[in-house]
């Protein structure tokens, strides 16, 4: 396949970027998209130019790494994979592709197709978690049954990676879908009962206070995540909220 | 004549020494823990679960991570699950029991007392972890759930779906920010460790550099422990990340930390196979499938129809031929052995005739579409996202592929290394796992090297340095450390060659993968020590990075990854040269039975090899940790 790639390109933080185009030939439909852009830092490096700068690591849709917004969509046209489960099959020749960064207020741009996402690990430290010891001593594993259906649901929203396709997709770059599928989780267990309004408080005023967006109520952030979390978890977040600040 | 060293196992019988261990550990009173500083590098679930163990006792506890959050550290991608001998199923399981599998599995080549310990402490952590609020599988009656792997005939393995890494490590990573809230612990993302740093043998800091501003910075603290995980990436083609690499501990035993049997490495049968040059990583396919898929290649060498078309009678189900009680659970090392054999005697499938077939159509005639698709739904989509081949039509190619290093930096009893005050936790040491590695073994080692035992036994060192003066980072040591890595990453920039980092790893990568991968040989490994030795020249003159150090620069941190790749790769294989038997994930083909079974040699080799470095990549010295088993009979390793 011969293609236009219109990659973002920007020096750091405090720079300017823009789009500039790169023409590649030879790119085959079993690559990765990732792959493809390896094969792409190669050749610049070849001609004496420094390669595009993105994040990526486990390049199998599970470490929530990579990022990219393809053709206007984080991690491109296809639905439930992550831009590292991309593959080129999904392109056809003569295709001109435009490859930004995530774009939020929140995730400020490092260099290039890399930005700040340290916002996700801040609303999560602000009570995403049981407040427990890690010694071990702790009840039988088996002592509290759980509901299966509760169990299930409470592991979909635990799938959620971190990558922010949630607020790349909105247009308010609103983070309730990260925020909401962390309370869900704990919400739907026995474990997490117990500190469950002072969570829903902490981690949604955390999540103002980065500057993300309300939410837009137009479901994009549920279309566009790799890992399918429902939008229910944003209704379940706002029924915790408003009961948690109802008991003040 | 090789030295022979001790590992400070505890006296007493196997059952009792942890306890024995813990009641006579040295204790730090909690008003001077939060004086004592400790630096953990890593935060998959090894770190992570240290860090925030450590600093919930107190400590003052620094975290460092290359990736720009602790929670992508590559632990999230492990899928199947993790063993714990809580016998919730009633199938005869038991701490003996356990033991004696993780022991037989890794072909009697680990330490008696460290996988007797492993064993014992497997329960708390399921009940840790629930605690947690991970959400593992659960039955409808609400009990957990728990499934059989590779290697042992009873269910213990707990899992989430195919999630059970990512589920446990983000219980580690949020128990680990629960104490950065306290301020306990600070995080570094985007860090890398470049450089131990050491005063009269002992660990002081590390020196590291910031991955954004390309800043070189100084950290010292009471204790490092390396928790970096594996380095099977040097095969460039592996499951591992992008990001995994050998460099923290390989910059630690360039400081005298010994390295352990850093030859064995376990190759996962169920990885998809490379497809072409540009590939970058092998990706994993939960060896779970194996509990209902079978394995079979055609007969006919020639057979070129599709599999559906294939009948019975012209199948070789060789697995279930040569291991008739195991059958396609037979452990790792020998199902990719089994498969590399196939493929390298031309019975292999596909375009390049580098697979197996994975074949559900018995399971899904036998227990329902449905089942199927509840257990390993999220598989069969990941295949059919990669490879475009529905599997509940056709049946999967697999292929063996680099997965989890065994060997690692050598550590005693304490986790600690020939260095005192660093020590060396999860796939980063090699202590419990032998020659091969059990499936879901590798969770439970992280966990509760992280969780249980290093809170005891870094205690009982950091108990010694109360009255030590407070280590700092003007000392000359500090500043040594700073120049040289300066010096070395200058260098990289300066070679101006023509070939970049990744063209050298992936010629590397080949090299091992052929002459030091899943068979190994006297010959080949002669051959390929020198073809490492002459391409590390090359690397040396003809490398070509780009850019400056002073900000994001990807390519100056492979360069320095690859580098110590370079050094690595040969003492892998001087490593494999000098253990002249078959054990394990180690397969030398001068030695095996005559229907191609490895044969061990246990009045020579039962000792685990850890070896120095002198400063000659060419020249390391052999130490010997030698092997005593008091309570098990080394028996043949038959699945048959």
């Amino acid at each position: 396949m011969k293609l236009t790639l219109k990659i973002w390109r920007q020096d750091g933080a405090n720079t300017k970027g823009k789009m500039v185009d790169y023409p590649i030939d030879g790119i085959e439909g079993d690559m990765s998209f990732l792959e493809m852009l390896d094969v792409l830092n190669e050749e610049l490096v070849a001609k004496g130019e420094e390669p595009v700068e993105f994040d990526h690591d486990c390049r199998e849709g599970i470490c929530g790494s990579c990022s990219l917004q393809i053709n206007g969509e984080p991690h491109g046209p296809d639905r439930l994979i992550t831009t590292c489960q991309l593959h080129m099959r999904s392109f056809n020749d003569g295709d001109t592709i435009t490859i930004e960064p995530f774009r939020a207020n929140a995730f400020p741009v490092i260099k290039d197709l890399i930005v700040d996402r340290t916002a996700f690990d801040r609303i999560q430290q602000a009570g995403g978690y049981v407040s427990v010891n890690t010694s071990g001593n702790t009840i039988d594993a088996n002592s509290i049954p759980v509901n299966k259906h509760n169990a299930d649901d409470s592991f979909n929203a635990a799938t959620c990676i971190g990558c922010g396709a949630c607020v790349a997709a909105c247009k308010n770059a609103s983070a309730m879908l990260f925020t909401s599928a962390k309370v869900s989780q704990y919400a739907l267990l026995p474990q997490g009962r117990v500190e469950a309004v002072d969570r829903v408080q902490a981690m949604v005023r955390q999540m103002d206070e980065e500057g993300f967006g309300n939410c837009s109520n137009t479901g994009a952030c549920e279309l566009e995540c790799p890992k399918g979390i429902s939008l229910e978890n944003i209704a379940r977040m706002n029924r915790e909220y408003l009961s948690a600040n109802a008991k003040g | 004549m090789a030295k022979f060293i001790a590992a400070k196992i505890p006296e007493g019988p196997l059952e009792k020494k942890w306890q024995n261990y813990k009641d006579q550990a040295k204790l730090v009173s909690p008003n001077n823990r939060k004086k004592l500083e400790v630096i953990v590098i890593g935060t998959g679930l090894s770190g992570a679960s240290a860090a925030a163990s450590l600093a919930e006792m107190g400590y003052q506890v620094k975290s460092f991570c290359f990736q720009d959050s602790p929670r992508r550290a590559h632990s999230v991608a492990a899928q199947g699950g993790v063993n714990a001998m809580k016998n919730y199923k009633n199938d005869g399981d038991s701490v003996q029991r356990m033991f004696f599998d993780t022991l037989k599995g890794g072909d009697f080549r680990a330490r008696e007392a460290n996988t007797y310990r492993l064993a014992q402490c497997s329960a708390a952590l399921i009940d840790q972890a629930v605690a947690q609020g991970v959400p593992f599988a659960r039955e409808y009656s609400g009990y957990l759930s728990n499934r059989s792997f590779g290697g042992v005939q009873v269910s213990r393995t707990f899992y989430a779906r195919g999630q059970t890494g990512q589920q446990l490590l983000l219980g580690a990573y949020q128990a680990l920010l629960r104490q950065q809230a306290k301020g306990k612990v600070k995080i570094f993302n985007r860090h890398e460790m470049l450089e131990l740093v050491c005063e009269n043998n002992t660990a002081k800091g590390i020196i590291t550099r910031n991955l954004v501003s390309g800043k070189i910075e100084r950290h010292a603290a009471h204790a490092v422990v390396i928790a970096s995980g594996g380095f099977g990436k040097i095969y460039y083609l592996s499951t591992l990340a992008m990001g995994c690499n050998a460099s923290a501990i390989w910059r630690a035993h360039k400081k005298g930390a010994l390295m352990a049997n850093p030859s064995w490495t376990q190759f996962h049968p169920t990885s998809l196979p490379q497809s072409g040059t540009y590939q970058s990583k092998l990706t994993l396919m939960s060896e779970s499938l194996r509990n209902d898929g079978r394995i079979w290649v055609p007969k006919n060498k020639k057979d070129a129809r599709n599999p559906n078309e294939i009948p019975e009678s012209d199948r070789d189900y060789y697995l279930e031929r040569k291991y008739p009680s195991y059958g396609n659970l037979a452990p790792r090392d020998i199902a990719s052995r089994a498969a590399k054999e196939q493929i390298d005697n031309g019975f292999g499938v596909g375009e390049l005739k580098n697979a197996v077939y994975l074949d559900f159509a018995k399971a899904i005639k036998d227990l329902g579409k449905t089942t199927i698709q509840k257990r390993y739904g999220n598989l069969f989509d990941m295949y059919e996202k990669i490879t475009g081949i529905n599997a509940f039509k056709e049946p999967m190619k697999i292929s063996p592929s680099a997965h989890f290093s065994m060997g690692g930096l050598w550590v005693d009893y304490d986790l600690q290394t020939s260095i005192a005050g660093l020590f060396a936790i999860g796939e980063a040491n090699f202590s419990d796992h032998g020659a091969n590695r059990l499936g879901a073994n590798s969770l439970l080692q992280a966990c509760v090297d992280g969780y249980y035992i290093l809170p005891y036994t870094l205690q009982n060192y950091l108990a010694t340095q109360i009255d030590k003066p407070k280590p700092v980072t003007h000392s000359q040591a500090f500043v040594d450390a700073e120049e040289r890595v300066k010096t070395q990453l200058q260098t990289y920039l300066n070679t101006n060659g023509t070939k970049t980092p990744d063209e050298y790893h992936k010629e590397l990568g080949k090299m091992l993968y052929d002459y030091c991968g899943l068979s190994r040989s006297r010959k080949g490994l002669t051959y390929v020590i020198k073809e490492i030795q002459k391409l590390r020249e090359e690397f040396k003159t003809n490398l070509l990075v780009l850019g400056d150090t002073y900000q994001i620069n990807s390519e100056l941190e492979k360069a320095g990854r690859v580098a110590d790749y370079f050094e690595l790769a040969e003492l892998m294989c001087l490593d494999a040269l000098n253990r002249e038997e078959s054990c394990g994930a180690h397969f030398r083909e001068e030695y095996q039975s005559d229907e191609g079974e490895a044969v061990r040699n246990d009045d020579d080799y039962a000792y685990t090899a850890a070896w120095e470095w002198t400063g000659n990549a060419s020249q390391p010295e052999l130490h010997k940790e030698k092997l005593v088993f008091k309570n098990v009979s080394l028996s043949t390793r038959s699945y048959k």
